[in-house]
């Protein structure tokens, strides 16, 4: 069955097909999303979509971004990100032309993604439950304070821009023939150098980062993205300057 | 106690992707299986994808669980129309490994497993079988990169449910914590270096060593516990406790918390002291079992060796 939802765009025939029982379940939804949250790119839209996921990979916190120029989100993200401090919160920027994908989220004016984990699918577990829990309460206390006029003054946002997304290595049938590599599994976010190890065949070999630079990879090992040949994605460390915000 | 033998074990049968989205038995089987791995000195490999539709799909099970489908009344029934694609295979698997119960069934059958649930190693068996214990006691001495554990089983060989039951003797090796979906080289690494560690037993067991008996301490099963659920929806109204959370194998005692509903208030463990296992295993949400509770026995093995003519 093809059927992303987040993805909204199935392969074929696009969403703005006309509809039917013959469209995927998910496209269907997808369709239903953008006419109650939408329409995508009108002025009904909704102004905030908060799409809660989990991932399987070591990523504790993060909140995902689709545009560096969502000055609301950014001031948003800034905030969640002090209020919860010490404990991290990353931002995960993905505008990449070719990688980034059509989120249902993404049919609001600012899209918000909240990505907590590790967590295994159809598993709840009271930790990040709770992650989970405080990540939206600061989200929605930010909405108020803005609604009730409060003004945020310029800020810089670290963020971790996608840069590409690595396969694993396979054979001619597409099998995969190696794994993550147990120094890189889990280790989201830290830094992945040239030569660093990458992934392990099944017999123990090691097979080495070959990139020209320092990345930090992410969604390591994510259950759900095997069948979109990645075992993680690259990015960069980028600083944004957000303006300032308020309500007029 | 006396020594104990036993006929040559010959014929291994290595399992796999008994549920689907369990990725260390698909992929472990699948590198014997490119390594045209049939025969180690006296020991023939048999390696099967038990499940192939459901390793296609990267699901447990596409109409039932494969891994309850193994009791004498189910496999003697007749095959129809409506009869369940994982109830087919079990009779095929029975043919193909036994029959269960039969000469002909396979000496030592090992079904990989993976567990959401923080268990380490965990070989299940049915009790009392020698040498499935002793096996349990070689890999706990051999193996130091996760905790070894046994549980064991209390039923009746025509009543038991899972595919190792079908071979002589046999054992699940369930192996965790890895999420659905999810192959992690650590948890292969251990599977590899457990499965690489039973077939020297064996070769070692025909060869002629003696297995000297001894204690093992092993888990067995007292009762499950379910979810607290809403009554009218049946939905879960609490999860794990974080205090219980990923701690398998350790003594719970009355007012222990066990569950923390989802507006903080705090469920306790009531009772006798008793150890919980598959603690938020994903598959057993909807079969009510939020942790299984079980005590822990200590068994006296005795020396076994293969038989001499």
């Amino acid at each position: 069955m093809c059927g992303h939802l987040s993805y909204g765009l199935c392969v074929s025939p696009p969403p703005s097909a006309p509809g039917g029982d013959d469209l995927p379940y998910e496209v269907q939804r997808a369709q239903e999303i953008n006419r109650i949250f939408g329409p995508k790119g009108s002025p009904e839209a909704y102004d905030v979509v908060f799409d809660l996921h989990n991932t399987t990979s070591n990523m504790g916190c993060t909140l995902i971004l689709e545009s560096s120029t969502d000055h609301f989100n950014l001031q948003m993200m800034n905030y969640i990100k002090k209020a919860i401090a010490p404990a991290s919160c990353l931002v995960l920027l993905n505008e990449h032309p070719l990688l980034k994908y059509s989120t249902s989220r993404s049919v609001a004016k600012h899209p918000v993604g909240l990505e907590v984990g590790p967590q295994p699918q159809g598993v709840l577990r009271s930790n990040i439950f709770e992650a989970m829990r405080v990540l939206l309460k600061h989200a929605l206390d930010f909405i108020e304070l803005f609604n009730e006029g409060m003004e945020f003054p310029p800020c810089t946002v670290e963020v971790f821009r996608v840069l590409e997304r690595v396969d694993y290595p396979r054979d001619a049938n597409g099998n995969i023939i190696a794994m993550v590599h147990p120094n890189l599994q889990d280790c989201d976010w830290e830094p992945l150098n040239p030569g660093d190890p990458m992934f392990q065949t099944f017999d123990g070999k090691t097979i080495r980062y070959q990139g020209s630079g320092t990345v930090y990879p992410t969604f390591i090992n994510e259950a759900a993205y095997y069948e979109k040949q990645q075992a993680f994605v690259t990015t960069g460390r980028e600083a944004l300057v957000a303006s300032a915000i308020g309500k007029v | 106690m006396e020594k104990v033998s036993f006929s040559p074990l010959s014929r291994l049968a290595i399992c796999g992707g008994t549920h689907g989205n369990e990725m260390s038995g698909v992929y472990m089987v699948r590198e014997l299986q490119k390594l045209k791995l049939d025969r180690k000195g006296s020991v023939s490999i048999t390696t099967v994808l038990t499940n192939p539709r459901a390793v296609d799909a990267c699901r447990r099970y596409m109409e039932t669980d494969l891994n309850r489908c193994f009791t004498d009344d189910l496999l003697s029934a007749p095959i129809t129309d409506s009869t369940p694609y994982e109830l087919r295979r079990a009779c095929e698997l029975n043919t193909q490994l036994g029959p269960k119960g039969s000469r002909e069934a396979v000496d030592l059958l090992c079904d990989i497993h993976n567990t959401t649930s923080n268990m380490g190693i965990c070989l299940i068996f049915y009790s009392s079988d020698w040498i499935a214990l002793h096996i349990y006691k070689y890999l706990q001495r051999k193996i130091t990169s996760a905790p070894v554990k046994a549980i064991l089983l209390d039923t009746t060989s025509s009543e038991a449910y899972s595919l190792e039951s079908v071979g002589k003797h046999g054992f699940t090796m369930e192996v965790g914590p890895q999420p659905n979906g999810v192959l992690r080289a650590d948890i292969f690494n251990m599977v590899k270096e457990a499965v690489d560690l039973l077939i020297e037993w064996l070769q070692k067991f025909n060869s002629g060593s003696v297995f000297e008996g001894g204690e093992v301490e092993a888990f067995t099963p007292v009762r499950s516990v379910d979810y607290p659920r809403d009554p009218t929806t049946n939905d879960i109204t609490a999860a794990i406790h974080p205090e219980l959370q990923d701690n398998d194998y350790t003594l719970l005692h009355a007012g222990n918390p066990v569950f923390q509903s989802f507006s903080g208030e705090t469920v306790e463990h009531e009772g006798e002291d008793l150890y919980p296992v598959f603690v938020n295993e994903c598959a057993y949400y909807e079969k009510k079992i939020a942790f299984h509770l079980t005590k822990k026995i200590t068994l006296t093995l005795p020396s076994i060796s293969i038989k001499q003519d």
